[in-house]
């Protein structure tokens, strides 16, 4: 079973409604495309593959409103800036929660602090 | 200088606290090996041959005499006693324990001093001018917006987890002291018509593949520079090469895609992004130059300066050389040799770093620089107080009058010190400054760069010196590869392989040669090595290298 994790710390996926998969590598001349869909979830094939970030700042800048979930391997120390990136959601598998448990990513859930490019922002 | 604010402080605070207890989270499991290490590497902790070693940024090259001192405190109390200046504007301790480095981060982070982005796939410490804010030939001071990218770049949620590292460098000054041309992104500050813009270089980068930066934007607008990194960086994020890491800096990404591309790609985000900076940035930029505004020199009589160049040849020979044109005539901005002929390029001792700091405390307006070429620089000394300066020095062992000479020689740790290295660098160095003392030649031959990197990687910038010299492992034994021509200055130029490699024992006759045929060549004696080796080509060079029974063999 995956794990839902949000501000609020660990939940199941409550999610029904269609999801629009988007891998790493995506060509960003695709992203207009997906700004109807309710839920876009962008893989994490690997922590170290920073493209999800990159695609979800853009769909945002986009205009993007609906659900963003990062899914995959993404760590609790990935919280703030998949938060900061624009990701509503981060996905995680059964054995990714029991060794990254609750506490360490709720340790994260203060990630409206410290935020140097928001503050440059004025945001 | 600037100073932290509560934000900064708050910042640096969580981050160290952060990494406290990753490596906690790491002894218990939380983390694997390969989760941690590219949160040890962001936080400037690596491991190396014998030991970890920590990497701690000197933004834009500034420090004061407190972070000074406090550098010489970790370095007795944590490492061996000393610290390595480098050529990216860092100090590197090569001997903390993995369990003492959050501690030391705090003591770092009292002074206002981080390790952060100093390691990892991110956008690296900012580099800048040594000389900023000093020098005469400056258009504008490089440090505030070199602070402004510190803190957009400074854990900027897209940049964490780049296909590779990423180096930014400014310069203020035509002059360009800061290499822009060798970095991921150079930006020049330049004035078109009455404003301040950047001219912007992308591509730029040594190792292996070394190529020298392309235009991207001739004159951006000050107020789009934040936006149009963020395009750089982000579009080079997703198309950067991922699927091997020789391949995945930008310069590789702008060599397959061609810089037109990249420019209608840069350009195309870039208009996207730009309504997300309304100006926010502007007033914190206002804010941070405030922090730079020029000291207030002192009115005095330089006579005493005068007087001692009339009477002291040795005074007279380091203020030649160790000198630079500042911005106030009265004032001079003092270059402190870490090359004494035999010692560890670079290297500076805990007592060595307290003088300095002291000497900056006492006479240059509490600021000190660390140059791209692994010197100390005080950039504000009123003339009056350089033969009191010159004396402490003097006392000890840091009064070498070689900057920009034959043996103020930039080396890489290379096998003494590094896990990635295929040859010592660091002897050779010694070995080669020792030679040019020995024959008394160093002052008569004049500007001369000697780089030398003790592998491909090319930390040593061996591409850009005017003798290049690259270390490698053939068969077991290390072997030397000689360049010719380059140039790390505003026209950047990689020079030219010579031919075979030469044998460790080999390379420092092989260099002496080199220089004494350069005396025999040379129209007159202003021309600089690397001008005589423009106008003459490599020919006469490779004899003096090789033998003229070589050059028959191969023509
Ligand atoms: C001892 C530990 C060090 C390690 C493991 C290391 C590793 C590397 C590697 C792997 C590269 C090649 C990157 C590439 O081509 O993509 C590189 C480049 C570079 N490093 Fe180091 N380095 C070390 C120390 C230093 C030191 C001491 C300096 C300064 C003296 C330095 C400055 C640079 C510079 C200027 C470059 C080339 C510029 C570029 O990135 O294109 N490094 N380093
Ligand atoms: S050039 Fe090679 S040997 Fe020298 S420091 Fe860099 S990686 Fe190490």
């Amino acid at each position: 079973m995956s794990v839902i994790v949000t501000d609020t710390g660990f939940a199941e996926d409550d999610w029904a409604g269609p999801v629009a998969d988007l891998t790493s590598d995506a060509d960003p001349a695709g992203l207009a495309a997906l700004l109807e869909a309710p839920l876009v979830r962008v893989a994490f094939p690997g922590f170290a593959d920073g493209r999800g970030f990159t695609l979800a700042a853009r769909l945002r800048r986009l205009g993007y409103r609906g659900r963003l979930r990062a899914a995959g391997h993404v760590i609790a120390d990935q919280y703030a800036m998949a938060r900061r990136a624009g990701f509503d959601e981060v996905e995680i598998d059964a054995a990714l929660s029991a060794r990254q448990p609750e506490d360490q990513w709720l340790a994260r859930a203060d990630w409206r602090a410290g935020d140097y490019r928001a503050r440059l922002r004025g945001a | 200088m600037y100073d932290y604010n509560d934000f900064d402080r708050d910042f640096v605070a969580r981050r160290v606290a952060q990494f406290r207890a990753q490596v906690a989270r790491r002894i218990d499991g939380s983390l694997t090996e390969e989760e941690f290490r590219p949160l040890r590497l962001m936080n400037g902790l690596y491991l190396q041959l014998h030991a970890y070693m920590l990497r701690v940024a000197i933004p834009y090259g500034t420090l004061n005499s407190a972070q000074m001192r406090q550098l010489a405190m970790i370095a007795e109390r944590w490492d061996r006693g000393y610290g390595h200046f480098t050529t990216r504007q860092n100090i590197q301790f090569n001997w903390p324990r993995l369990v003492d480095v959050p501690d030391i981060l705090d003591a770092l982070a009292e002074v206002g001093l981080h390790a952060i982005q100093t390691s990892g796939n991110t956008i690296r410490n900012v580099t800048a001018d040594p000389f900023a804010g000093a020098a005469a030939d400056e258009i504008a001071d490089p440090r505030p917006v070199a602070e402004l990218i510190r803190q957009w770049s400074t854990d900027h949620p897209e940049f964490q987890f780049l296909p590779r590292k990423f180096k930014i460098a400014v310069t203020g000054s035509p002059a360009d002291r800061a290499v822009t041309a060798a970095h991921d992104i150079g930006l020049r500050i330049i004035e078109r018509d009455g404003a301040r813009h950047y001219q912007v270089l992308i591509g730029g980068g040594l190792g292996r593949a070394p190529m020298i930066g392309k235009v991207l934007h001739e004159a951006l607008p000050e107020a789009d520079l934040l936006p149009y990194l963020e395009a750089v960086v982000g579009t080079w994020n997703l198309l950067g090469r991922r699927d091997n890491k020789y391949k995945a800096r930008i310069k590789i990404t702008v060599h397959e895609q061609g810089i037109d591309r990249i420019r209608t790609l840069v350009q195309e985000e870039f208009e996207r992004i730009r309504p997300d900076f309304p100006g926010f940035d502007r007033q914190i930029l206002a804010q941070i130059e405030h922090h730079f505004a020029p000291p207030r020199f002192a009115r005095k009589s330089v006579v005493a300066y005068e007087a001692a160049r009339a009477a002291d040849p040795v005074f007279r020979a380091w203020a030649d050389t160790n000198l630079t044109e500042h911005r106030d005539p009265d004032h001079a901005i003092v270059t402190v040799s870490l090359k004494k002929h035999g010692a560890i390029p670079g290297d500076a001792t805990a007592a060595q770093m307290r003088l300095l700091a002291d000497l900056a405390k006492a006479h240059g307006h509490d600021e000190l620089r660390i140059t791209q070429s692994q010197n100390v620089v005080l950039p504000h000394v009123h003339k009056a107080d350089l033969p009191a300066i010159h004396a402490v020095l003097r006392g000890a062992g840091l009064a070498t009058a070689n900057i920009g000479l034959a043996s103020d020689i930039i080396a890489c740790p290379g096998l003494d010190y590094c896990a990635l290295a295929t040859a010592r660098s660091i002897p050779v160095a010694q070995g080669i400054a020792r030679a040019i003392e020995a024959l008394k030649i160093e002052h008569e031959v004049g500007a001369l760069e000697i780089k030398i990197s003790g592998c491909i990687n090319a930390c040593g910038h061996h591409h850009v010196g005017h003798i290049g010299i690259l270390g490698l492992e053939r068969g077991g034994v290390e072997t030397y590869q000689v360049t010719l021509g380059g140039d790390a200055g505003p026209d950047a130029a990689l020079g030219d392989r010579t031919g075979p490699g030469f044998a460790y024992d080999q390379i420092v006759p092989a260099i002496e040669r080199l220089i004494l045929a350069y005396l025999d060549l040379r129209a007159h004696a202003e021309e600089r090595f690397v001008d005589a080796y423009r106008r003459l080509g490599a020919d006469p060079f490779k004899a003096a290298l090789y033998g003229a029974a070589e050059k028959a063999d191969a023509a």
